[in-house]
């Protein structure tokens, strides 16, 4: 199971004096099961890369294979695949309209052909999935805060069920806790139910933090595509295209420079501490060696 | 006196129905004081629906108070003849640039401010020169707003409401639909106005790392005020304020976790210099 771009390009207002390469000879295998980071800079390519996946923009040139299967192929049903690649846009909030939460929930489904029972099961099971408390569903979902209209909106595709679930900056507008709220939910997701998750976002910190595979587009290509750790060692080359390293992995390097032998390869928090922990208690025991001699 | 003087500020969102029964009301401003000398840069911090948007609007009277008192360049909000005078000195920023930007050319959207208050033509094209070269806009002057970049267009926005010359700017969430890149270019531009022009700057924002720079902090929750101090103070209480759901920068967390594991690192660091510094000392 898996999703292949072979050779992918796009081109939008083709054969116009607005012609614009979004895409350019992008070939990408995306496995099953993994949790993936797209970084890149305002008008990478980032979102007409995942807008590809689903099948809502269709390439200019190449192909892309879901599970084997060309989807460009005239008897392929690409209704069925937006069912399995369910795309969680920015502000997803702005597309919640039903009058009530639990009926929100239950229009993807309901628009799929399946009959009100099973509809309503699917949208149980996804907003308990979300954590969205039971004394909300049966709220408008415009009384919502924030954070939990964004769940509302992420129940909503949870709701299709679907294998790969891409979020394109879901935590954008959030304040500090329902960013790390949305984000915790995302990768119990990833580890409960081995669902294949694309995360689009402008946070180095957290995709260090979270994903296993970073892909690092810039000008419609992929420049960078591997573990945090591999990708921000780039950092210098990562700042050249308007991005960054993560701020613990620019403290590593000018701690080696000052004489600590700090990992330069921590990306997350947790790493750095352990890191810098590490290298106060080599000296401290090599301290405790020498006066003991 | 203060630039801005609130007093037990108070807003009540009153929701009625048909009637025009009352429905139910929600304080989104309990009691507010704030208090901003002129040149000062204040940031305020909160969570959704902590009530910072619903001050800023009050700022430039978008909002009136519904109870307590609010004084901005010496004019009191309560008074519905003040409202031109201070939406003139107070202009604001809003988090999407698309909402903020109405003409074709950048030079003709930042000159609709000071036209609409009747500033005469040459002096309108001063004005737009000048501010758009505060914010490192003016090479893309004969530029059409829509094919910049999310930071251009919000330095553009920026460029408007300094064409007004206001003696305060509000911005609130003015980075937060950008990349990186651009939020650093914002900054920047925000910075600028602050130190060059003695420009009172409100900067409302969920993160952390921009408000490093504040002269103060103001922390919301449910509509009152719950922490105020210089960043240093403020960031010194990593529980309290996740307590508020907020959080601190990475740097001063990771500052905090090295000081509970025992490392002695001092409290209150804020930036990545700061923390080599410290661990540089004490290695």
């Amino acid at each position: 199971m898996s999703i292949i771009l072979d050779k992918v390009n796009y081109v939008y207002s083709e054969k116009t004096a607005y012609e614009i390469q979004a895409l350019k000879d992008i070939n990408l295998k995306i496995n099953d099961g993994e949790f993936i980071g797209i970084i890149g800079h305002t008008g990478s390519g980032k979102s007409t890369l995942i807008q590809h996946l689903n099948g809502l923009v269709k390439a200019s040139s190449g192909g892309i294979y879901y599970n084997g299967q060309d989807i460009y192929d005239a008897d392929y049903k690409l209704k069925d695949l937006r069912g399995k690649v369910g795309l969680v846009f920015q502000y997803p909030e702005h597309q919640l309209f039903e009058t009530t939460v639990f009926a929100d929930v239950c229009f993807g489904p309901r628009n799929r052909g399946l009959s009100r029972k099973d509809s309503e099961l699917k949208a149980f099971t996804a907003l308990r999935s979300v954590g969205l408390s039971e004394d909300y569903w049966y709220r408008s979902p415009f009384e919502l805060s924030g954070g939990q209209k964004r769940r509302t909106a992420i129940a909503g595709v949870l709701a299709m069920e679907p294998e790969v679930l891409v979020l394109d900056e879901p935590t954008a507008g959030l304040d500090p806790k329902g960013r790390d709220e949305i984000l915790d939910l995302v990768a119990k997701l990833h580890r409960e139910r081995q669902m294949t998750v694309i995360l689009v976002s402008h946070s180095m910190e957290d995709v260090a933090k979270y994903v296993q595979r970073l892909i690092v587009m810039n000008h419609g290509s992929v420049l960078y595509d591997g573990t945090p750790a591999e990708v921000f060692a780039h950092y210098r080359e990562l700042e050249e295209v308007g991005l960054a390293a993560p701020q613990v992995t620019y403290l590593m390097h000018e701690l080696r420079k000052r004489g600590i032998p700090a990992n330069g390869v921590a990306t997350t928090l947790e790493e750095a501490k352990q890191s810098i922990m590490q290298a106060f208690s080599e000296k401290y025991s090599e301290q405790k060696a020498t006066h003991w001699q | 006196m203060n630039f801005i003087e609130a007093r037990k500020l108070v807003h009540e969102y009153i929701r009625r129905d048909e009637n025009d029964n009352v429905e139910s009301i929600l304080t989104a401003l309990d009691e507010v004081n704030l208090d901003v000398k002129q040149g000062e840069f204040v940031a305020i911090l909160g969570h959704n629906g902590s009530g910072k948007s619903t001050l800023a609007k009050h700022l430039n009277v978008l909002l009136r108070p519904s109870g307590g008192t609010l004084w901005v360049n010496g004019k009191d909000a309560q008074d519905a003849g003040n409202i031109w005078d201070i939406r003139q000195s107070t202009g604001m920023v809003f988090q999407n640039p698309d909402n903020q930007i109405i003409a074709s050319v950048v030079e003709e959207d930042v000159a609709f401010g000071p036209e609409n208050i009747g500033v005469p033509t040459t002096e309108i094209w001063k004005r737009v020169e000048k501010s758009l070269k505060s914010v490192g806009m003016i090479q893309y002057r004969e530029h059409s707003p829509n094919r910049l970049s999310g930071g251009q267009k919000q330095r553009v926005a920026i460029a408007g409401v300094m064409a007004m010359e206001p003696k305060c700017i509000v911005l609130d969430e003015p980075t937060a639909m950008l990349d990186p890149n651009g939020r650093r270019e914002v900054l920047e531009a925000v910075g600028q106005l602050g130190k060059e022009k003695g420009v009172t700057v409100i900067l409302i924002t969920h993160y952390m790392e921009e408000v490093i720079r504040a002269d103060r902090v103001y922390v919301m929750d449910n509509g009152k005020v719950v922490m105020q101090g210089t960043p240093r103070a403020i960031f010194s209480q990593v529980d309290t304020l996740k307590s508020y759901r907020l959080d601190v920068p990475q740097i001063t967390l990771l500052a905090y976790e090295l000081r509970k594991a025992g490392v002695p690192v001092p409290e209150g660091i804020l930036t990545r210099q700061e923390l080599v510094e410290a661990l540089c000392q004490l290695y």
